[in-house]
């Protein structure tokens, strides 16, 4: 049988989609198939594009897996457009003079982003937000001003600006409507939504009719409103919405609708039944759908339609939930309350900016739809809800209500029905996941994704697979694994207590005797920790060199374009001036960028790896020990001035500060370690939200445990109160080794003491009544190390061995060349990717 | 540069180091033909690839951990920790991703790098 030809305009999200669908299938066999992709790129992740502004790279957002379209027979015209559709001799022209003939052609041109007809949109610093290259296009212009305006207000317009305020832009939202996201939400979210927005720095502007946008020297300098206003930008991105791109099949004379797009009817068919069209450029009932999830069901109708099924678009679900510059929105069924009957119950609390509204039936018996700002956890549950049509609780507004005022749990996965759908973008049910969970023996929600491609859309899914997960693994008596890694079938507290007792000393012996294969990146640098911090050998050995991840094997902190920083050891904050005076001579000479740390210290920037030796060196001779801020390991003790000078101190802080300081220095920990001393209760110190903070009283110290700060900010708790010096450092001698046996890889005391049973008063009754009889063990462990400290970096200058580490190239002297320096605010910084690509810099060896 | 050039079997190899002057289970970069190249030593083998770490850009997959995966030699690389099969580059985080590998042979001790990336490896960015 001869086969067919197919050819596929657009290779977007939904282009492809159909693609793997086809190929998938099996239907693909009847089909020669052709694909025209206009942009520069195979299809990639649009709805996640802002990552590619926090740092993933274009192949990283990519679809489409190497070799894909070859090894499956696909021919891709990459950057070439199809222009003209021939339907007399059912062919394609393309813009580069090809001309493919077709049996059938499908559709996928997607849509444009709409730029509203204001006069002087032309202007040089005028962008929309679609595509990776018109994000390139935002980066680089950004990078020379001050100030951004978005005009538009919707869910694309404040992604946008998100984008611009990560870029260090004064942002502004200009809105035509008189409210924010006015689609997706209502009044009520909408105000909430625009308070959290504005507390970050967006100025936002709604009710505004954009007249004329001014420039000069052909470059954008304000834009102009009805009203007179008038707004200062030196960048103005539009992302007032988008257009089906429907150009294609309306000069070849197909019916499109009276808002734009291709008509299709139920199973994806223009008015030429030869001719298929899905995804943003297709009109179905009236209307067309800039989500991915009705592209992606448009795409599996139409691989339907192909092999001659009968499957057919039904309604779409438009529900949403994302996170827009850290506000989670969410949006579901009818939203806005338009079906007949509907009720509305809402909770709005203005103080932590939350907004939540459910619709329901008029029955009250179920939920139809419902909007959530400032917090939306249960979105998966509602959603589920809603669709699933299941009978609700009998006081359903309890279901939004703070739990903390007697509202009720939200009914668990459970209480769903196997229909429920609970991946709307990829259409996935409670019952195939379940099921694909018993019959695969999947153990991870990475297991599951792959396997059923729920959560593999927007996400919001994720919770509930992972609630799905642990109840099936439960129900089959299966525990999820705490193993180190693939290498060690142990826990870490395990493989301590084994390193420990059987005096294992290196890496190869432990997974010799308890493990198996060569170790990885999350086994090796886990197990130097713990041999460090049982034997103190200094890190740079041979036996541990390659356990070391790059920062503790260079001693350093590496940064994002591979050279690292430097920060000496300040114990407490208290600096001379001469080592301050050290500090700026050595920094000068080494041309490095200079930064005052959150931790009252000095961070140096910019150093390559030749030249740490030299830097170390100056800073030795200096009096400075290493700060061992590249490490898991004890950093800083903040302290504040205290009773020397403070009017209000009644301790000593800063004496104490560096007492503790220079007693744990170079102790290896599960993660870093950060403390603080205060000199009264006024807590200038912060010590609360460090793993072990002290706090002074009339009578002595009070001694807070296991605070952090940083992503998940919790206070610390008050362990013990009015101890005297050597008191509290006995108990924090026990406190910290008992951390370092027993957390998990990588785990904060924070987080290690939310697992802890018993919390605060089970620590006190193992480290204060001494309840597991191992205190004594833990203090003289603790002695060990103490005992035993060197600074590393003094050790390492004296050792010709481990210096010699310390060079780019191991065949020549000469520094890297893709080391770029910008200047910047009278220092420098790193050139960027860009910056090297574009010439804008010398270019890199390569 | 330094480095010489050696000819051998007429292919251009570059005499980069002994093989003792890189630690068991540690990488060292090489600079060959303006290429910056990671040499990495695990128990019993060399192998040679491309020192860009792709999704940072920086040149640095010399620095990282070497280990496994499910017996598969690898090297993670030190900024964000994807890693990568030392015998052919791939990616094993990201199928999309691949980093060019170049041949190696030890003789008499020392470590000899083909100047030239094996033929079809491209930068996988």
């Amino acid at each position: 049988m001869t086969k067919k030809q197919l050819v596929v305009v657009g290779n977007g999200m939904v282009g492809h989609r159909f693609l793997e669908l086809l190929l998938e299938s099996g239907e693909s066999e009847r089909w020669n198939v052709v694909t025209f992709c206009e942009e520069p790129r195979l299809a990639y992740d649009r709805v996640n594009l802002t990552n590619f502004l926090g740092g993933k790279s274009p192949a990283e957002l990519s679809l489409v897996g190497p070799r894909r379209y070859e090894d499956a027979g696909v021919t891709v015209h990459l950057g070439d457009r199809a222009a003209v559709i021939d339907r007399q001799c059912k062919r394609v022209l393309s813009a580069e003079g090809r001309r493919i003939p077709y049996d059938v052609l499908v559709l996928a041109t997607g849509s444009a982003p709409f730029v509203p007809p204001i006069p002087g949109r032309d202007a040089w610093g005028c962008f929309v937000y679609r595509t990776i290259d018109d994000l390139k296009r935002i980066r680089l212009w950004a990078a020379q001003i001050q100030t951004g305006v978005v005009i538009g207000g919707g869910l694309l317009g404040l992604e946008a600006a998100n984008a611009l305020t990560h870029m260090g832009l004064e942002t502004h939202v200009v809105e035509f409507a008189p409210r924010l996201m006015a689609m997706q939400i209502d009044e009520g979210g909408a105000q909430i939504l625009r308070s959290k927005i504005e507390a970050l720095g967006v100025s936002v502007h709604t009710g505004k009719n954009t007249t004329r946008i001014v420039s000069r020297g052909g470059r954008v300098t304000e834009i102009r409103f009805a009203d007179g206003g008038v707004l200062a930008a030196e960048m103005v991105v539009f992302s007032a919405g988008i257009s089906a791109r429907d150009e294609l099949a309306r000069n070849a004379g197909l019916e499109v609708g009276e808002r734009g797009g291709i008509v299709v009817d139920e199973r994806c068919r223009t008015s030429d039944p030869d001719i298929l069209a899905i995804g943003e450029c297709a009109s179905y009932r009236g209307r067309t759908y800039g989500l991915v999830g009705p592209g992606y069901q448009m795409a599996r109708t139409a691989v339907s339609t192909l092999a001659g099924g009968d499957d057919r678009l039904g309604v779409f679900d438009m529900s949403t939930k994302l996170k827009l510059m850290g506000v989670e929105v969410a949006s579901f069924g009818d939203a806005h309350g338009t079906l007949p009957g509907a009720r509305v119950v809402a909770f709005s609390d203005a103080v932590s900016g939350v907004y939540k509204k459910l619709v329901l039936s008029s029955d009250r018996q179920r939920l139809l739809g419902g909007v959530l700002v400032g917090e939306a956890s249960s979105y998966g549950q509602l959603l589920s809800l809603t669709q699933s049509k299941a009978a609700l609780p009998p006081q359903p507004e309890q279901l939004i209500l703070p739990r903390l005022e007697g509202g009720a749990a939200l009914p668990g996965v459970d209480a769903l029905p196997d229909a429920a759908t609970i991946c709307t973008c990829q259409n996935v049910g409670k019952g195939v996941i379940c099921k694909a969970i018993r019959s695969q023996d999947l153990t991870s929600v990475g297991a599951v994704k792959a396997a059923t491609t729920a959560g593999t859309g927007c996400g919001s899914c994720v919770p509930l697979l992972g609630e799905l997960l642990a109840r099936e693994m439960k129900r089959a008596g299966k525990k999820v694994s705490r193993d180190l890694c693939e290498h060690f079938p142990h826990p870490r507290q395990e493989l301590f207590h084994l390193l420990r007792v059987h005096g294992v000393r290196s890496f190869d012996e432990l997974i010799g005797k308890h493990g198996r294969g060569t170790g990885c990146e999350i086994c090796k640098p886990a197990v130097a920790s713990m041999l460090s911090s049982t034997w103190n050998e200094h890190v740079l050995e041979d036996r541990h060199l390659g356990l070391q991840d790059t920062n503790d094997r260079f001693l350093a902190n590496i940064q994002r374009d591979g050279s690292y920083s430097v920060v000496p050891r300040v114990p407490g904050g208290e600096i001379t001036p001469d080592q301050l005076i050290a500090l700026g001579w050595i920094a000068r000479k080494h041309c490095l960028y200079s930064k005052i740390t959150g931790a009252q210290r000095v961070d140096l920037f910019g150093a390559r790896l030749e030249q740490l030796p030299q830097i170390w060196r100056d800073l030795v001779a200096a009096g400075f020990e290493s700060g061992h801020a590249y490490g898991k390991a004890l950093r800083t003790v903040k302290s504040c001035v205290g009773s020397t000078w403070c009017r209000f101190g009644v301790q000593d802080s800063v004496s104490f500060a560096i007492r503790l300081e220079n007693r744990y220095k170079g102790l290896r920990a599960p993660h870093k370690l950060k403390s603080a001393v205060s000199g009264c209760a006024r807590e200038c110190a912060e010590a609360q939200g460090k793993d072990f903070g002290v706090i002074a009283t009339e009578k002595g110290y009070n001694l807070y445990l296991c605070g952090n700060g940083g992503m998940k900010p919790q206070h610390a708790q008050l362990f013990a109160t009015d101890l005297d010096e050597d008191t509290l450092i006995r108990y924090l001698d026990r406190f910290l080794m008992f951390y370092v046996r027993t957390a998990d890889r990588l785990q904060r005391t924070a987080a290690w003491f939310n697992n802890l049973e018993g919390g605060i008063e089970y620590l006190r009754q193992v480290l204060i009544d001494d309840s597991l009889g191992i205190c004594a063990e833990l203090e003289s462990d603790m002695a060990r190390i103490v005992d035993s400290y060197r600074c590393e970096w003094k050790a390492t200058i004296e050792d010709p061995v481990k210096l010699a580490r310390f060079r780019t190239f191991v065949n020549s002297p000469e520094p890297d060349p893709s080391l770029v320096r910008v200047p910047q605010r009278a220092q420098h910084r790193p050139a960027t990717w860009e910056e090297k690509q574009l010439h804008l810099v010398p270019q890199e060896a390569e | 540069m330094t480095a010489i050039a050696l000819e051998l079997d007429g292919a251009p190899w570059e005499d980069v180091c002994a093989l003792e002057d890189i630690v068991p289970w540690t990488g060292v970069c090489a600079l060959i033909a303006g290429r910056q190249v990671a040499i990495v030593r695990t128990g019993d083998a060399v192998y040679a690839l491309g020192n860009l770490d792709p999704f940072s850009k920086a040149n640095v997959l010399s620095r990282g951990i070497v280990g496994d995966k499910d017996g598969i030699p690898k090297i993670a690389s030190p900024i964000f920790k994807q890693t990568f099969d030392l015998r052919t580059g791939q990616c094993l985080d990201n199928p999309a991703v691949r980093v060019p590998t170049h041949e190696v042979r030890i003789e008499r001790g020392r470590i000899l790098v083909h100047r030239e990336p094996r033929p079809g490896d491209q930068d996988g960015a």
